[in-house]
């Protein structure tokens, strides 16, 4: 097959920087620790409010500037909907859904994952200066969708 | 003129006008589309007109805008305009005029029922339709009644082939059917995954025949077509670039081996990618994440072929109409012919759209982006202009071709074309600026309660981009609309097609071997989703919410 001199040119450098790129994100996860929700647990979707953690929604220290947050998000809001930890604070969700598939995302921060009914997700972060943060629904989730927001209080 | 018709005549112009009608069907979903899509940029400029067009919500206007945009308008595109291909590499009619007309019907049948439980806010689930948010079962009827329209076609093409290779024995099937072939190929393959997800799992459950559903594997089923499905849109419109973009700048393709292995790629690397729509889902092994990410960082390889190939075959057009230096050329470029100029900045904009499409693929890159504004700021530059403008370009040769009529005023087409383009440029860089900035998609970023200030600007941006991108569609209609109205002139409008500078003769004879790469992408497919399906903890519990 005949390919001309600068078409094969073409071809290895595509490949070589695809390859790149694909190496530098790899080391993104080894070198900064930059990982994506995994498989964590799972749970019968219509009996959340009797399986603990999600019995008892809320937000709980676990150590030294360490907090879980338990939340459980239905249509439109979040339960709790408001949480409050000290800055420097270093915080992680454990989120699932009653009803339909939501989101949960903080701008700008490295928040952002979707929440599944019948699966627990689980994501961290350290909230490092005082603020306010919006916690918001990124997932069509009914006609109520734009209203549901909770925040994250971090105080200094 | 009145000379006897035989029956290959005959056949020939029933499905040409089929087939014709397959493209306005697809051109009224573009309309409907674009209308619902002034409502979106409207909104962001503050005013919410979503009362006056007697619509519940700015959900159920999303939902129109993206079924009749990405499915109607697409698939029907896909259907006509790859049928004429493939007619014309052939050079004989489809085998089965029955399945051409079947693939309209049912096409047509899936927007009536699907639109209807639309238009009636039976179905505001965005053309998404994730479990269990449940929609009127109609409204999934519609949608695979849509998917079976492609089927057709598909079946029509394999039958076609067979049907030519007996009347061809040893010949290499025609290039411009061999890429029509695989796009449709690819999609067979691909589609299968939402053709499961909505006949086995979602229709059983909107009809109460079971009680619960499982999310997850329904999310899991729809990427897996729902990331193919964008080189469903996407190959038709390569098949212009490569096929008749070259012819329409006086220029030669190439190599038509390159072509070949580029439309093989896609079949093979199409599908097993899509759990990259799925990074941040609970639920899904990390490691299986990275083994959809690396595949799909591969199939980003034939998109970079074509670019290179499609540059070079309009160098050669632009230097053989006496164009010089390295960039000097592209003045010598048709830039009043208005289907070049709509293409040539469709894949300029497309450009923009597979960088930012890298972006999204790169998982913790993703993280930032997913869900945001970013994705759609994106696929509008993909689909929404790549894909789009690019049909757009199609159709001011190919309304002549199939009516006889000569394209109202090239002028207006080609400052259409332009307008466009820099519609989109505004629009999609305020989607992106907004996404960066978190800013969620698929919500009325005009009256959102938790607005940051920094979205403001991004969302003007959005609002008037996206007029301007109306104002062109609008534009089209005008031209399309008036060379419809207009005589039949007499004239003769050809398909353009396109040489190749090394033809088949060059190309391995096992490129030719559909059969064998449909089992290599199936082995493919199969290495990246079998372990995702074996992991997953199946549990259908979940019941259905209208809460809409």
């Amino acid at each position: 097959m005949k390919i001309e001199k600068y078409e094969r040119f073409f071809l290895y450098a595509t490949a070589v920087v695809l390859v790149v790129f694909f190496g530098a994100i790899l080391m993104s996860v080894g070198e900064a620790g930059l990982h994506l929700p995994t498989q964590d647990a799972v749970l019968d979707p219509t009996a959340v409010g009797e399986t603990p953690p999600f019995d008892n929604p809320g937000v709980y220290p676990t150590g030294p500037d360490e907090y879980t947050a338990v939340m459980v998000a239905q249509a439109w809001s979040y339960s709790p909907n408001e949480i409050t930890v000290p800055a420097g604070s270093e915080v992680t969700f454990y989120v699932t859904s009653r009803d339909v598939i939501h989101g949960l995302l903080i701008p700008n921060t490295t928040i952002n994952a979707m929440v599944i009914p019948g699966q627990v997700t689980k994501v961290t972060y350290r909230f490092e200066d005082a603020g306010e943060f919006p916690m918001v629904c990124h997932e069509f989730c009914g006609i109520g969708h734009a209203g549901m927001y909770g925040k994250v209080v971090v105080e200094g | 003129m009145t000379a006897l018709m035989t029956d290959t005549d005959l056949a020939t112009a029933e499905q040409r006008t089929w087939a014709k009608w397959q493209i306005y069907l697809g051109l009224f979903g573009f309309g409907l589309g674009i209308v619902m899509g002034l409502l979106q940029a409207m909104e962001r400029l503050g005013l919410d007109l979503y009362d006056e067009f007697q619509l519940q919500s700015y959900y159920q206007g999303l939902t129109l805008h993206g079924v009749a945009m990405a499915i109607v308008f697409t698939f029907t595109f896909a259907n006509g305009f790859l049928i004429l291909t493939s007619m014309r590499g052939y050079g004989r009619p489809m085998a089965s005029t029955g399945l051409v007309r079947g693939s309209f019907g049912l096409a047509l049948a899936g927007v009536a029922l699907a639109a209807s439980a639309i238009l009636v806010n039976q179905a505001t689930v965005l053309y998404t339709f994730y479990p269990p948010l449940q929609a009127a079962s109609v409204f999934y009827i519609g949608a695979t009644l849509l998917i079976l329209s492609t089927w057709a076609t598909l079946l029509n093409q394999l039958l076609t082939l067979k049907a030519w290779k007996a009347e061809h024995p040893g010949e290499r099937i025609p290039l411009l059917s061999f890429v029509s072939l695989l796009t449709f190929l690819m999609w067979g393959v691909a589609s299968v995954g939402m053709a499961v997800e909505v006949v086995v799992f979602i229709l059983p459950w909107s009809f109460g025949w079971v009680q619960g559903t499982d999310p997850l594997l329904n999310r899991t089923l729809f990427w897996f077509t729902g990331h193919p499905i964008v080189y469903f849109w996407l190959l038709p419109a390569y098949v212009s670039w490569y096929m008749m973009i070259p012819k329409q700048v006086g220029g030669r393709l190439f190599s038509d081996g390159v072509v070949r292995a580029v439309f093989i790629l896609f079949l093979l690397l199409s599908t097993p990618v899509g759990l990259h729509h799925q990074f941040t889902d609970p639920g899904i092994d990390e490691g299986l994440k990275f083994l959809h990410m690396a595949f799909t960082f591969a199939v980003f390889f034939p998109s970079m072929v074509t670019a290179f190939t499609i540059i070079g075959a309009m160098e050669d057009g632009a230097k053989r109409r006496g164009g010089t230096g390295i960039l000097r050329w592209i003045g010598k470029l048709p830039w009043r012919e208005p289907s070049f100029v709509a293409q040539v900045l469709a894949m300029c904009a497309f450009a923009l759209g597979g960088a930012s499409g890298l972006v999204n693929a790169s998982g913790p890159v993703n993280q930032v982006v997913h869900n945001t504004s970013f994705i759609p700021g994106h696929f509008h530059l993909t689909v929404g202009t790549a894909v789009a403008l690019t049909f757009m370009g199609i159709s001011y040769w190919l309304i002549p071709h199939l009516t006889g009529k000569k394209l109202w005023s090239a002028k207006v087409a080609v400052v259409q074309a332009w307008l466009w383009f820099l519609g989109v440029l505004t629009f999609s860089r305020g989607l992106m600026g907004a996404g960066i900035e978190g800013q969620p998609r698929r919500v009325p970023a005009g009256s959102l309660a938790y607005a940051l200030d920094s979205w403001h600007l991004y969302d003007l941006m959005t609002g008037i981009g996206g007029t301007v991108m109306f104002v062109s569609g609008v534009l089209f209609f005008v031209v399309i609309l008036r060379t419809l109205a207009s005589k039949v002139t007499g004239e003769v409008y050809e398909m353009p097609l396109s040489e190749t500078m090394h033809g088949d003769e060059g190309s391995p004879a096992i490129l030719d071997r559909v059969g064998l790469w449909v089992i290599v992408a199936v082995v493919l497919i199969a290495i990246a989703y079998v372990p995702v399906f074996l992991n997953h903890a199946y549990q259908f519990k979940s019941p259905g919410f209208s809460l809409f």
